[in-house]
């Protein structure tokens, strides 16, 4: 028997998963906050007291994420582009795309059926390829982030957004408003210009099915309708699609 | 709940001057999208200006400006022989009888209040960032900008004296008050920059220290725009961030090259060119007549 885990230190939040012989036994999420190190052991702990072991049962601990060194108890760390792709392709072994968009960064990867990386794109340069852009959106449009989704599926007016900058749209958002411009096409335009900046991405590496999203942003349907729409193609959206950095860690843990 | 991005609204009158004497009555409207100017000039000779913040409502932006410009002058809307309209919300100027691009208008202005020798002009405002080259006379022989991204602009600022809870006026003076100066913030992005400070405050990093580190990145940006153009002494800075020493002073020691001062407020720029090609078009349309 074999256990390992993974944790992922992203921008926003934290994650953490245990496997028991390649089964996931445990997982937890905690915001990165103002202490990363104190959250992740956080979210480490959590996993584990679900997986109802303790530190000490773990053989290794491998780390991912932007914030790794803030990891407690890993042994290595790997990238986040080898993590997504790791533990997308334990699932989806037919995934040849992966699309994986956080809070800060946004990456498209190609990967072969051996499940190696083959090329990759990232912004992480520009809020608004990002989740970042709907949180700041959000507040503009004074909605809950999590119900941004759905509102923008009711649109059914596409409008242009011109600011291809998180600052700049907010601005532009405020401007719409003032114009009776209905806040779910707003919402829509929101998620059509992330998708676009993505899409980008993803012609840099040149996409082939199945392409499959994780990461946080995932779990918004109006940014998965969005890039279904951009792509021009089907994007399967796993269940849990935020753990998956942390999932292809603790693979890459079996491994140490 | 205190604004501390919000800049202090100006105006100010020629109060010596008798505009009524004056042969040429003109006006310029600068509409941008963070802030509007009106500029009166009277025979070439500035004689009034107001600066206010721009509305969600342009037309009603371009009037608020030009009716504070106007108060206590005396002088109507019907004296005014000419106006241009500039600003990217210069075809929403009602009461303007033609419309030149902020380019023109900022080479324009800026010549005429830093002089004839300046040769680049870089006008960091609201919400983009130009590189003017212009010739003697304040015509555009190249120029590059950026509309796109926040960094190097006068929102991004904004952004930042609201999460350090500094008026933005004090902004540039406080992060100069550095003993050494602190690396630049290492993201561009202003919504990332924002994560990094609040960082960066956590750790004990006093105002003055994170306010000079964007400073320093935000002149960095600009810096890049302008290698791209290249700067041909003379060097002058237009627009609001103009008035940011922290910014100017990070600027000119990065490119190594110092810009010319001016008396002028320098948000004026683009209305006072303007102002300026309206009294152009006023006197070849009276020497038409």
């Amino acid at each position: 028997m074999m256990i390992t885990a993974g944790i992922d230190v992203g921008a926003k939040t934290i994650k953490a998963v245990v496997l028991r012989d390649g089964d996931i036994v445990g997982k937890a999420m905690t915001l990165a906050g103002f202490d990363a190190r104190e959250s992740a052991e956080q979210a480490f702990s959590s996993a584990l007291a679900q997986a109802g072991i303790t530190v000490d049962d773990v053989q290794h601990v491998v780390a991912t994420g932007a914030g790794r060194r803030y990891a407690p108890h890993a042994k290595g760390d790997i990238s986040e582009v080898s993590s997504a792709v790791k533990g997308v392709i334990e699932r989806h072994p037919a995934a040849r795309t992966v699309i994986d968009v956080g809070a800060e960064e946004g990456r498209a990867i190609r990967c072969n059926e051996e499940g190696n990386v083959v090329d990759f794109a990232l912004n992480e340069k520009c809020a608004a390829g990002a989740g970042a852009f709907t949180e700041a959106m959000s507040r503009a449009l004074e909605v809950a982030v999590e119900d941004l989704g759905s509102m923008s599926l009711t649109s059914t007016n596409p409008i242009p957004m011109n600011a291809q900058c998180a600052v700049f749209a907010e601005s532009e958002v405020v401007s719409l408003l003032h114009a009776r411009t209905p806040k779910q096409d707003i919402a829509r335009a929101v998620h059509d210009a992330i998708a676009s900046r993505i899409v980008s991405l993803a012609r840099k590496v040149g996409f082939a099915p199945e392409v499959v999203l994780v990461g946080g942003l995932a779990r918004n349907v109006g940014f998965v309708d969005s890039l279904q729409r951009a792509l021009g193609c089907a994007v399967v959206v796993p269940n849990d699609p935020e753990y998956f950095g942390a999932f292809g860690a603790a693979l890459a843990a079996r491994n140490v | 709940m205190p604004e501390y991005w919000r800049w202090t609204e100006q105006r100010w009158h020629d109060q010596d001057r008798d505009w009524h004497d004056g042969e040429l009555v003109t006006a310029g409207v600068d509409v941008g999208s963070v802030s509007s100017q009106a500029v009166i000039v009277v025979d070439g000779e500035l004689y009034a200006f107001a600066s206010r913040r721009t509305g969600s409502d342009s037309p009603e932006s371009a009037k608020r400006a030009m009716d504070w410009a106007l108060e206590g002058t005396g002088m109507t809307l019907d004296d005014i022989g000419f106006v241009v309209g500039t600003g990217y919300g210069r075809v929403n100027v009602p009461f303007s009888n033609k419309a030149v691009t902020e380019i023109a208008c900022h080479a324009r202005g800026a010549n005429f209040m830093y002089g004839p020798s300046v040769r680049t002009v870089l006008d960091m405002g609201g919400q983009d960032c130009k590189v003017i080259r212009c010739d003697e006379r304040g015509k555009v022989t190249a120029f590059a900008m950026n509309d796109k991204c926040a960094a190097g602009t006068g929102r991004g600022m904004e952004v930042f004296a609201d999460l350090l809870a500094v008026s933005i006026e004090e902004v540039g003076e406080l992060s100069l008050q550095v003993e050494e100066e602190p690396p630049p913030v290492s993201c561009t992005c202003v919504v990332f920059a924002k994560s990094e400070a609040t960082g960066l405050l956590r750790e004990g990093w006093p105002k003055s220290k994170v306010l000079a580190s964007y400073c320093s990145a935000m002149s960095h940006r600009v810096s890049t725009l302008l290698e791209q153009v290249g700067v041909e002494e003379d060097f002058a800075i237009t627009g609001g961030i103009a008035k940011n020493v922290g910014v100017v002073k990070r600027l000119e020691n990065e490119i190594g090259v110092k810009a010319l001062k001016t008396t002028y407020d320098t948000q004026i720029a683009g209305g006072l060119g303007a102002a300026l090609f309206a009294q152009n078009l006023l006197r070849k349309q009276r020497g038409a007549s």
